[in-house]
């Protein structure tokens, strides 16, 4: 009765993960006094084991635990997306939580189970799990964003967010009830198109709340409303887990569920065209209206789901879902990247407090710290999609899957929004660049972790620009994993 | 044996009651239970359909619902208090620094 | 179906009816047979025969919220055990060492919650510090 030993291998991730952050928690109230460097340590390592241990399921692919994990490279592909995001952000962390006096061991337990959630629902086969999963992750999530226990602003988004998180969750759940009715079954490979009159209907309708409930957890329009002001109000680092890791999972249980369920495409397809095209929009006209960075940001994630969403569209529009499904796998890495670069690099530079996020206070900033204003401007022109940096392939590509499926009218648009994003964009580049500096407040100097995260980010963003061979073939690899219609 | 359209409707009103709350209530706490009430749609969903396709998967799917409401409202809760702490008010309309 | 309904259903129906009736029939009786004499210290509300300090109403501390959210969830988790104990025959050692580990997980969880000081009922240290 015991599962095969290869099942528990191809869990290792996930179990070290969840082991590190156990312990982290554990040992929390045993420590007292210079604890930060044990702490931080652990962390980094836990996060860092997880990430090498990956060669497991890559190695392994198959089912796994009687069906309810399949491991195969799209899991995969996943997987070392999140844990490098977790990686990432755990020592990117230290010197924002020291700032703010909050440097707990729970913080990185958090951050650690989050982590473990998304890697549950990037191999999810089954409903149940890909549910246990995004709890899991959904909830870490909620309590670290707020944090910041005794700031209003931290509170407020984690009350927020926890409500329309939790609202999400009780709509994606009822549709999977309906799933269920309909098919008799939680096994994604096994829902087939019901036989018996009148459970059409039923799996429809099922299926139109799934995408409700996680059109909310990818801040797709019109459920877009709380990204804004929950990542405002959510530590800085947390926000920049927020906006790559829990993302890349439910948009990666998005394309499995279409890709294994056949229904799914052919009822998904408008509302994906029409969230695509919306979220695209909003997310970027809000964004030239911000004069707070970090809102700026949040905006400007909403519009990167757009992007998404068209070659989620157009995954869902053709027989052939490889394209559409390998440009989503290429983006979310490549967007990944520079978000949390983005992010980690204004949590520095708020200072105390995050005080300093407004566009003005990054005047003359160019001058005044050479390197780091370079690296951010680099994720702002990747994010722009400019040529030689990732985010220009990575919109290629979506590109290249709209029009393979025939969205030419999708392409005009995405091609339009790349057009307005460049307004808001450019300009805290040019504030940074030929402004003279603010002479009231000289901005911190980067402690050696944040530079650290920021040459990551700024080398991948540069790699994966010049060089999209290798990762470009993992992730159609990965795509053709995918069961397929 | 109780006909399923019975637990379908049940499930149903449940729903529109939880919703219906969600949207007109301002006090935090009573737009907590509205959720739950909707998790506890879910599970009845859950147990009807497990009953009509034979098949045991829906009942423990049930389980794990009630543990995850356990889970969220105990989370749930603390973010109240600390925003009690704060703010002193549980109304969802004086959630206001942060514009909406 | 409706007819099967109705009979499968009728005991119970009855059940209802005759609990409900009996106990608006005793209420009605004793309001109208009794004699009714109220004084300060009949009007109190009943606390097991101890004189009532305060209002019910007033709020209390938000400690109590602590121990029946660790409460709720310890019992809830508990929940796992039912069908696990339904099929702990069928699965044999598989079964058993399963729930120990998920049992341990849930000991790490309350070694936390006691070493936290959330089980003390007196303002734990971590608190005394705080309100300094």
């Amino acid at each position: 009765m015991f599962p095969p030993r290869q099942d528990v291998l191809r869990l290792m991730p996930e179990i070290i993960l969840s082991l590190s952050g156990i312990l982290l928690m554990l040992i929390e109230p045993f420590l007292s006094g210079a604890r930060r460097t044990l702490i931080v340590t652990l962390a980094a390592l836990g996060s860092g084991l997880a990430l090498v241990s990956t060669i497991y399921p890559a190695t392994l692919p198959g089912t796994a635990f009687s069906g309810l994990l399949r491991i195969d490279g799209f899991s995969v592909f996943v997987h070392v997306v999140v844990e490098a995001v977790a990686f990432l952000v755990i020592i990117g962390s230290a010197d924002y939580l020291d700032r703010e006096k909050i440097q707990h061991g729970e913080y990185y337990a958090l951050v650690l189970f989050a982590t473990v959630g998304m890697c549950v629902m990037a191999g999810a086969a089954e409903l149940m799990t890909a549910f246990v999963g995004l709890e899991t992750s959904s909830i870490s999530t909620y309590i670290l964003a707020g944090y910041r226990r005794d700031v209003p602003r931290s509170n407020e988004s984690a009350m927020k967010y926890f409500l329309l998180g939790s609202f999400a969750t009780a709509f994606f759940l009822y549709g999977i009830a309906l799933l269920y009715g309909a098919t008799g079954t939680t096994q994604l490979a096994r829902m087939t198109f019901p036989t018996t009159p009148g459970r059409e209907r039923l799996l429809d309708l099922g299926l139109g709340l799934m995408l409700v409930g996680l059109a909310f957890k990818i801040a797709a329009a019109p459920f877009q409303l709380w990204t804004p002001d929950v990542y405002e109000g959510a530590p800085t680092p947390v926000t920049a887990l927020m906006a790559s890791g829990p993302k890349a999972a439910a948009f990666a249980l998005l394309l499995r569920i279409l890709a294994t369920v056949g229904a799914a495409g052919t009822f998904w397809f408008w509302a994906l065209w029409v969230s695509a095209a919306l979220t695209m929009f909003v997310g970027n006209l809000a964004a030239i209206a911000q004069s707070n960075v970090k809102r700026m940001l949040a905006y400007s994630s909403i519009s990167h789901a757009g992007y998404i969403l068209v070659a989620l569209a157009a995954a869902a529009a053709s027989d052939q879902v490889e394209l559409g499904v390998a440009a989503v796998l290429y983006y979310l890495a490549v967007y990944a990247l520079m978000k949390l670069g983005a992010f980690i690099f204004v949590s520095q530079l708020g200072g105390e407090s995050e005080r300093h996020m407004e566009i003005d206070d990054f005047r003359g900033l160019a001058v005044r710290q050479p390197v780091a204003a370079a690296c951010f401007a680099l994720f702002l022109l990747s994010l722009l999609g400019l040529p030689v940096t990732s985010g220009f392939l990575g919109k290629f590509y979506i590109f290249n899957a709209a029009l393979a499926s025939r969205l030419i009218w999708l392409a005009v648009l995405l091609a339009i929004n790349t057009v307005i994003a460049a307004f808001y964009y450019l300009r805290v580049i040019v504030v940074m660049y030929m402004r003279q500096p603010n002479q009231t407040w000289p901005p911190a100097p980067m402690p050696w972790a944040v530079t650290f995260v920021l040459s990551i980010a700024a080398a991948g963003t540069f790699y994966l620009g010049l060089f999209p061979g290798r990762v470009m073939a993992l992730a159609t690899q990965a795509a053709l994993s995918l069961p397929g219609r | 044996m109780v006909p399923i359209g019975h637990y379908i409707f049940l499930s149903v009103a449940l729903l529109a009651i939880g919703i219906v709350g969600i949207v007109t209530r301002r006090n935090v706490i009573i737009i907590l239970m509205s959720i739950e009430l909707i998790l506890n749609a879910v599970n009845i969903n859950l147990v009807a359909f497990s009953r009509l396709v034979g098949s045991v998967e829906g009942q423990i799917f049930a389980i794990f619902i009630i543990t995850d409401a356990a889970a969220e409202a105990a989370v749930g809760l603390g973010i109240i208090i600390a925003f009690f702490r704060n703010r002193e008010t549980v109304l969802a309309d004086e959630m206001d620094i942060l514009k909406w | 179906m409706s007819g099967n309904l109705a009979q499968a259903y009728a005991p119970l129906l009855i059940h209802l009816l005759v609990a409900l009736g009996l106990s608006a029939i005793l209420l009605i009786l004793s309001s109208l047979i009794g004699q009714h004499r109220p004084t300060r210290e009949k009007m109190q509300p009943y606390e097991c025969g101890i004189t009532p300090v305060g209002d019910a109403r007033e709020p209390f501390d938000v400690k109590f919220y602590l121990v029946a959210m660790v409460f709720i969830l310890f019992d809830v988790e508990a929940v796992f055990l039912y069908p696990w104990a339904y099929v702990f025959r069928e699965l044999r050692w598989f079964g058993f060492t399963e729930m120990l580990l998920y049992i341990l997980i849930l000991l790490a969880g309350y070694v936390y919650l006691w070493k936290k000081g959330a089980l003390d009922w007196n303002p734990s240290k971590t608190q005394r510090d705080r309100q300094t």
